[in-house]
């Protein structure tokens, strides 16, 4: 490197090396690892909180009313107000629930949700656990959420919070597979599973100025989309938020819930949307990279932020737009448009990675190719799986 | 680290055992699964990260709920349920399998010669694991595959029913 790190670049490092060197040589490790721990905690709690201020003041906003507007300027305030009541309410147990997993369940949703923030780097410096197998950890973190769903619906001895865990579990297991089918591509171009060397693979500029990120090929592209529909899916977010569809089937498994751990569910949402995002930023969208070659200067942290940021507004964005799927048509999405796609995205990838020795004078077929192996499977069989179904007729309120 | 294994090991059968006790097949499931994530413990205790993450992935994610649903959405007839103790007969067979299987387990450990580690065991990153599972032992991967294969074709089979005489209703 022709200069040094910019100094904000090596703040956090800097900071930690100062808190290491008040201590004896035998703590540092624990205290590493503490500090990890609380910075995770406090970034991410505090954007939890301020997310469902954002993601309310935006709801208002697009559905033409103020939003939260009281609780301190602007309605800064409320999500701490939110937390003190949530946490004074009253917390009912049910007489005949299973008291052992009905404490268990929220307390494992959000342990398995924080347990995926330890392998995604947030920045150049910034990764808490460095693993060789880093994205089979996420995806096995965000596997185990599963069992946290089904205890809830069934310890607390409610026929329909039983039924709707059961019927969460059908989406979150016909979603899980578009969503590991979509990052494969990823690795099979980078060639490892650790996300910090997924995020290096995507360094550099084709021609200068487009960066070599996996999004702008067409596989990533593809894949990029599977995997953010199988993620708002998998973080029961509208329009896939029919496992607790509050305003018609009484909040689902979280039926028999009150209080603080209501709360905790929702936090757990939260954290697994954040999650998510996080590792669709570092698979598709260059993890901590800048866009431009100009823009380095901004440190690494910050471009990962923003991207999130982005991403996470648009989660907001899709849940104002889009109405609620029905369970049928869920499944069906999953088993019949989003599995195949994801399987010939692979195809597609493969024909990449082998066409990458071709000569530049290829590189339009090759482009052309790959593009055509994307868009003819989608517009087939969208045809196909949306055949007989329009246009709707509005017999009643034409008139 | 022997406390650690130990630790492990106890979790491991300690929550096996207790499932095997429990009348209520459910927190039997739950109690199965807790086993399943010792082990992957255990892998990770050992050194295999890739497996133990492997582990929770498919047994603490997707085996989980197969099992769950099978457990929930079986139609569970009057004749289904053991509400009765077993006949000792049964009892005296079962115990006669099971040690059966016990037995020859064991006795393929006690004989298999365990030559001690040489020097640290060695590193074996992702790259190198999958290049051996496509390469070299592509063959027995792909035949697993099939296997599994017909086994849920088969499974599918058997919770779809015979035909329509299976359609009355409790």
């Amino acid at each position: 490197m022709p200069h040094a790190e910019p100094w904000l670049e090596r703040a956090p490092l800097l900071l930690r090396d100062a808190v290491n060197a008040l201590l004896p040589a035998p703590a540092r490790w624990w205290v590493d690892s503490f500090l990890d721990i609380a910075v995770l905690l406090g970034v991410f709690g505090l954007l939890f909180a301020f997310l469902t201020l954002a993601e309310r003041k935006v709801l208002g906003r697009i559905q033409n009313r103020p939003g939260p507007n009281r609780a301190g300027w602007g309605g800064v305030l409320q999500p701490f107000a939110d937390g003190i009541k949530m946490l004074t309410k009253e917390d009912i147990v049910p007489r005949l629930a299973d008291p052992i997993l009905h404490f268990a369940a929220p307390v494992a949703l959000v342990a398995f949700s924080l347990m995926s923030f330890a392998v995604i780097p947030y920045g150049r410096h910034l990764l808490a656990l460095d693993m060789d197998s880093g994205v089979l950890y996420f995806f096995a973190a965000g596997a185990s959420s599963e069992l946290a769903v089904f205890m809830a619906g069934w310890s607390g001895r409610n026929k329909y919070s039983l039924l709707a865990a059961m019927r969460a579990l059908a989406q979150l297991i016909s979603y899980e597979l578009p969503l590991l089918l979509s990052f494969v591509p990823v690795v099979m171009i980078s060639g490892s599973l650790s996300p910090s060397a997924i995020v290096t693979a995507q360094g550099g500029w084709h021609l200068g100025f487009i960066p070599r990120w996996n999004v702008l090929t067409p596989w990533g592209f593809a894949g990029f989309a599977i995997f953010m529909v199988a993620s708002l899916a998998e973080s029961n977010r509208s329009p896939f938020d029919l496992p607790e569809a509050e305003s018609e089937l009484i909040a689902g498994h979280l039926t028999e819930y009150s209080g603080f751990k209501y709360a905790l569910f929702f936090m757990a949402e939260y954290f697994g949307m954040c999650a998510l995002g996080g590792m669709a930023v570092t698979l598709f969208l260059g993890g901590w990279q800048a866009p431009c070659a100009f823009l380095g200067f901004i440190p690494s942290y910050a471009w990962f932020g923003a991207k999130l940021l982005a991403l996470l507004l648009g989660f907001i964005w899709i849940r104002a737009t889009l109405p609620r799927l029905r369970i049928d048509q869920l499944t069906r999405f999953a088993w019949k448009f989003l599995v195949p796609l994801a399987l010939v995205n692979l195809v597609t990838v493969g024909f990449w990675h082998l066409s990458a020795s071709w000569s530049r004078g290829f590189d339009p077929l090759r482009w052309a190719i790959a593009i055509a192996l994307v868009v003819i499977p989608f517009v087939a069989m969208g045809r196909r799986l949306s055949a007989g179904l329009g246009p709707r007729t509005y017999r009643f309120a034409a008139q | 680290m022997n406390a650690v294994l130990a630790a492990i090991a106890l979790l491991i059968l300690a929550s096996a055992g207790i499932a095997l006790t429990l009348r209520n097949i459910v927190r039997s499931v739950i109690l199965l699964v807790v086993t399943w994530f010792g082990i992957a413990a255990f892998y990770l205790w050992a050194g295999a990260e890739f497996v133990a993450f492997a582990q929770v992935l498919v047994y603490g994610g997707a085996v989980s709920m197969v099992v769950l649903f099978a457990v929930l959405l079986v139609r569970h007839g009057k004749a289904g349920v053991a509400e009765t103790p077993a006949p000792s007969g049964r009892i005296v067979s079962a115990l006669l399998a099971g040690g059966a299987i016990a037995g020859a387990l064991a006795g393929a450990v006690a004989l298999t010669p365990l030559a001690p580690a040489a020097g640290p065991a060695p590193f074996a990153p992702v790259r190198h694991i999958g290049v051996l599972l496509l390469n070299t032992h592509a063959a027995s991967l792909l035949a697993a595959g099939a296997i599994l294969t017909v086994a849920l074709l088969g499974g599918v089979v058997l919770a779809a029913g015979g035909g329509p005489e299976k359609e009355d209703g409790p």
